[in-house]
């Protein structure tokens, strides 16, 4: 296990990483901002659309694309692929980062924040709320996550001192190293359970919006093609960050196990499309898509990019060449945010009267985040060993 | 496909397991019905004149400020809906030139729109943390600042868009109609009710609502009747000549049931009113959702194939 | 009451019996008394026993508030405000002049001794000792004070003696004060009312000393010593104009097309919003409907009001105390929400733009690399 991966090394201030400190910095003074002087000066949230995109892409599609974790666990520590072990802790790397700061979104969205630990307290948590279930459940999956990284961060401490900061270097590790090895297959299987509970739950949320909701996403179905779809992204982002890596950093790409995963992707991916038409069919739900308004044509953009990426990886001829596994990766990556944006946003609608496009601050608090999870990414794939040594290819 | 399928059965067994289990019609959820002694309020769009005395009055006993929807010139409470500072709201429908009462060509008509104190609230069901709850005894669904975390669920599960936010401030909190409970606990009634001259508003026990509102759909049009004002079983009454009426009285059974209850002269949609299924959408949510973790049974017998799963794939890899 | 008396009180005040019944349920109702009040009112004035001695002093004052008490077309009121109460002492309105009418003063100060009504109108001045108003060799102030002392009630007649008035204006070189105030500072305990305006209607002042007599009290009073009957209301809440206000309706030059049909005259400057009194319901001089400021189509100053008279600027906007809904109504479905701006779309689609440039920039590297691999 630990012989597989080390640090990358190399200069962590580059030219990009700069870039995205610049904007995680704006951001920051944004964030400040909305806590003294409330959402509304920083967001275009409004009493019609009270969740936008910091609900709709940082929590609802971020976490989704941070289930490498997941998808990957399945893939390895459940049906007991060992050849793709490898590639487990840069994709526990991905997750730890989403997750975690798909929980600082949601600190920088909920108005009354000083409150938040009730949804831990008995006697306030309501267990009839598919919110509260999708928080308690994501609070500890963030845990688990750091939990079932931190094997890479004590070899790092232990192996690879040199690269860290001198504080970190003086701490003993060995015997924390020793148990958590022991009773690590308890979290992995808890690391299993909370995303199949909470990434289904995700696509739940929107069942009690009832007719707000537009037909073409409302359905009892939810929270299952929000699962398939969850784990669908697992394994496109294990791909996409994966060959991302390996151009960014000019390595050798590891193809053939990644056009492995990218076939189990597909069969998932054809399973949800299946199950998606047919609800919509049965449901007599399909003729809204052929109305000319801006929910059937997101619609048939949600699917056209969920096409677009089986076209990338379905044939197996394909899946042996890093460009298309590549593209197949972030069409699919694409496709889920879509189908999430869609469910929680487009497909959202309370009257007719309202509207909400995010602001410019909305946003840049977004961009901010995301490029904090990348930053931090390049920092400690740089400094912990994370990324597969080079023969593992 | 790479994985052995015997794996593949053996975690879906599992699963399908725990599904079964859980399936169970019993562990469903059961829908609500109506408290006997809830209390709400009828309100007869035909007998509303828009005099929006409601509207004031409701605004000075909750003490909330006025809404200003004219920045430039901001003299008057003109609130363009239900917002952070209103709880109640006198809307208007108008089509064409507007020229004749409860009428839907050329027509115009009033609507009163506050919180609908549903049977079963979709706001109550969608809470984390139980910021919103229904009295047992009055039916009143009522908000707690002190729980709420602010995530405004609320917001978005409320089929009639009635829970709104204070986005304008750091230290926001969630704003509705609370059926002045306040004024209750005095053996007052609710300020609109209280206020309304005409009768348009009148409070009462639901179920007495009900008959009343029925009653009223059997009047004939053109014939004079006798009215109450403000309360159900009061001194004040008003007679009047009765006007046409939709024949369903909304709130009956729509979205499970309200305990404001609505009559009218024009179609309810016309008014903004939404049509909305029998079954609730809480009942609808929490079904699927309890049909999965009822009692946490297929988590945790899902969680128990994965330890076994999971160690016994790990154990060599020490 | 009997019926002689009210033959007696009818003739001696020149009126006849159903005149001066049909006055005194006036004077009731315009107090918001009960029905069978008049009767009462009447039968305390027929008791010439009950008439209380009324001084009226005068300081800072330009006798407006008693050509106000004159000012009624009915020629009778005239009789019935100086016969009512029996007014010892008025500058104006008294037959002897200098040292006689002193004499009187005193003499009827001491024979009522706490039992007349002090009446003040005009501010008192109270730098450099005084001086600036000297009655007869004294100081309003000395003469002020030691009356006081000596009185049943104190009316404050007129926003001078009520809160100061004209002459307190900025920057109020003579130190004028209003009565209240003296009183306080000097530990004189009488209680005083406040009956501002300038001039106030007479019916006001009328209405208080009659209910005085009438039920040996004061009507009820606001936190100002103002009777709430008469300044309980600002006069927004009764002005003729107010629809128009409601409905957005208003004149914004003098002269001009809204101005002549008689809209609303806040954006002109009228201080009704945040002045307290019942002008637009009782009018003045009896002379019918809009015989009042705004009704003539000029804006209200607030002249009984503290802090708007005679201080803010007669033509700037007032604050609005009550805020209430207009004769507008929103639709059932209105507009709402932020939707798109400029700055908003363009970081979504500079993100959207990054992020594709950078996906198809290793889509291509890869595909190179294939190739060479090939």
């Amino acid at each position: 296990m630990s012989e597989e991966s080390k640090p990358l090394g190399g200069e962590v201030l580059t030219k990009p990483f700069k870039v995205l400190a610049g904007i995680f910095g704006f951001a920051v003074l944004l964030i400040i901002y909305r806590y003294f002087r409330g959402i509304g000066a920083v967001s275009n949230l409004n009493d019609g659309y009270p969740w936008g995109i910091w609900i709709a892409y940082d929590v609802v599609a971020g976490t989704a694309i941070a289930c490498g974790g997941y998808s990957m666990a399945l893939m390895v520590y459940v049906f007991n692929r060992g050849k793709y072990h490898a590639l487990v802790r840069p994709a526990l790397l991905a997750s730890m980062f989403g997750y975690t700061l798909a929980g600082a979104s949601i600190m920088v969205d909920i108005g009354r924040y000083w409150n938040a630990y009730n949804l831990f307290l008995p006697g306030y948590f309501n267990v009839n709320s598919i919110m509260f279930e999708v928080a308690v459940c994501v609070t500890a999956y963030i845990v688990v996550l750091w939990i079932e990284f931190s094997p890479a961060f004590l070899e790092g401490i232990n192996k690879y001192k040199s690269g860290l900061p001198k504080f970190v270097q003086n701490w003993n590790v060995e015997g924390l190293r020793t148990t958590l090895n022991k009773w690590l297959f308890v979290f992995i299987a808890i690391g299993v359970l909370l995303p199949t509970m909470h990434q289904s739950s995700l696509g739940s949320l929107m069942l009690i919006g009832g007719w707000k909701v537009h037909p073409l996403w409302q359905t009892g179905f939810l929270p299952l093609l929000f699962l398939i779809s969850a784990i669908t992204m697992g394994y496109a982002i294990v791909i996409f960050e994966s060959l991302f890596a390996s151009v960014g950093f000019k390595r050798a790409s590891e193809t053939p196990l990644l056009g492995k995963i990218a076939g189990v992707m597909a069969w998932l991916t054809a399973i949800y499309l299946a199950i998606r038409f047919a609800d919509l069919v049965i449901r007599g739900a399909l003729g809204l898509a052929f109305q000319l308004n801006l929910q059937s044509f997101m619609f048939w953009v949600e699917n056209a990019l969920y096409v677009a990426a089986l076209v990338f990886v379905a044939p197996p001829a394909s899946r042996m060449q890093s460009r298309s596994l590549f593209l197949g990766g972030f069409f699919l990556l694409l496709a889920g945010t879509v189908y999430r944006f869609n469910a929680f946003l487009v497909g959202f609608n309370p009257g007719n009267n309202w509207s909400y496009f995010p602001s410019f601050a909305e946003t840049m608090i977004t961009l901010g985040i995301i490029s904090f999870e990348i930053m931090a990414y390049l920092y400690i794939v740089k400094k912990f060993p994370v990324l597969p040594k080079p023969e593992h290819a | 496909m790479e994985i052995k399928r015997r794996d593949f059965l053996k975690v879906a067994a599992a699963g399908g397991a725990a599904l079964a289990a859980a399936a169970h019609p019993a562990l469903a959820r059961e829908p609500k019905t109506r408290i006997k002694d809830a209390v709400g309020f009828l309100y007869d769009s035909t007998v509303c004149t828009g005099c929006k005395a409601c509207v004031s009055a409701c605004k000075q006993y909750n003490e909330m400020p006025a809404s200003f929807s004219t920045p430039q010139d901001p003299l008057w409470d003109n609130p363009l809906d239900t917002d952070s500072k209103t709880y109640n709201i006198i809307k208007l429908f108008k089509d064409g030139t507007g020229a004749a009462k409860d009428r839907e060509k050329d027509g115009h008509a009033y609507v009163k729109r506050q919180c609908m104190h549903c049977v079963d609230p979709s706001c109550v069901s969608a809470c984390p943390v139980s910021a919103l709850t229904k009295d047992p005894v009055s039916g009143i669904v009522s908000y707690s600042k002190s729980a709420c975390i602010g995530c405004r669920y609320c917001q978005l599960a409320c089929p009639y868009n009635i829970p709104k936010f204070e986005y304008e401030k750091a230290f926001p909190q969630i704003r509705k109609c609370e059926l002045c409970s306040h004024r209750l606990k005095k053996g007052e009634i609710p300020a609109c009710a209280e206020f309304c001259p005409t009768g348009a508003t009148v409070f009462g026990k639901v179920e007495d609502l009900l008959v009343e509102a029925k009653k009223r759909l059997q009047y004939k049009a053109g014939s004079s009747q006798v009215y109450p004002v403000e309360r159900l079983g009061g001194k004040a009454t008003a007679e009047r000549i009765v006007t046409p009426y939709v024949q369903k009285v909304y709130g009956e059974k729509d979205g499970g049931g309200t305990q404001i209850l609505y009559l009218a002269g024009i179609p309810f949609e016309k008014l903004g009113l939404p049509k909305l299924e029998e079954r609730s959408d809480a009942h609808r949510s929490e079904t699927i959702q309890h049909t999965i973790y009822k009692g946490m049974i297929a988590p945790v017998v899902f969680l128990g194939g994965l330890l076994y799963v999971v160690h016994k794939n790990t154990k060599d890899h020490k | 009451m009997k019926n002689k008396e009210l033959e007696v009180v009818s003739r001696q005040l020149g009126v006849s019996r159903r005149d001066f019944i049909k006055f005194c349920s006036v004077v009731a109702t315009g107090m918001g008394l009960p029905l069978g009040t008049g009767a009462q009112i009447a039968e305390a004035v027929t008791n010439a026993a009950k008439r209380p001695p009324v001084i009226w002093l005068s300081a800072q004052e330009c006798t407006g508030c008693t050509e106000s008490l004159l000012r009624a077309t009915h020629p009778t009121l005239e009789h019935l405000i100086l016969d009512l109460i029996s007014l010892d002492y008025h500058e104006t309105l008294s037959t002897p002049s200098g040292k006689q009418a002193e004499e009187a003063r005193e003499a009827s100060i001491k024979a009522n001794k706490g039992k007349f009504i002090l009446v003040v109108d005009g501010a008192i001045p109270v730098k450099d000792n005084g001086i600036y108003c000297m009655i007869g060799g004294r100081t309003a102030l000395d003469i002020l004070k030691d009356t006081a002392k000596d009185a049943f009630a104190i009316i404050a007649m007129g926003s001078c003696s009520s809160w100061g008035g004209l002459p307190a204006a900025d920057p109020n070189p003579t130190g004028a004060t209003p009565v209240q105030k003296i009183l306080t500072d000097a530990g004189i305990k009488t209680p005083v009312v406040s009956i501002p305006g300038c001039p106030p209607n007479p019916y006001n002042f009328l209405s208080t000393v009659l209910y005085f007599v009438t039920f040996k009290k004061l009507p009820e009073l606001d936190d100002k010593a103002r009777p709430k009957f008469a300044y309980g209301r600002l006069i927004h809440e009764n002005c003729e104009r107010r629809p128009h206000f409601d409905a957005g309706r208003f004149a914004t030059e003098f002269g001009d097309d809204n101005h002549r049909k008689g809209y609303c005259l806040y954006k002109l400057g009228c201080k009704g919003p945040e002045t307290h009194a019942n002008c637009p319901s009782i009018l003045f001089g009896d002379t019918g409907s809009g015989t009042w400021p705004v009704g003539t189509g000029h804006p209200c100053f607030g002249c009984t009001e503290q802090g708007v008279g005679f201080h803010k600027p007669l033509f700037s906007r007032a604050s609005l105390h009550l805020v209430t809904p207009p004769d507008t109504y929103p639709h059932t479905q209105e507009q709402q929400g932020k939707g798109a701006t400029i700055a908003g779309v363009a970081v979504a689609a500079a993100a959207a733009g990054a992020a594709f440039a950078a996906v198809s920039k290793v889509a291509n590297k890869l595909g190179e690399d294939e190739k060479g691999k090939k």
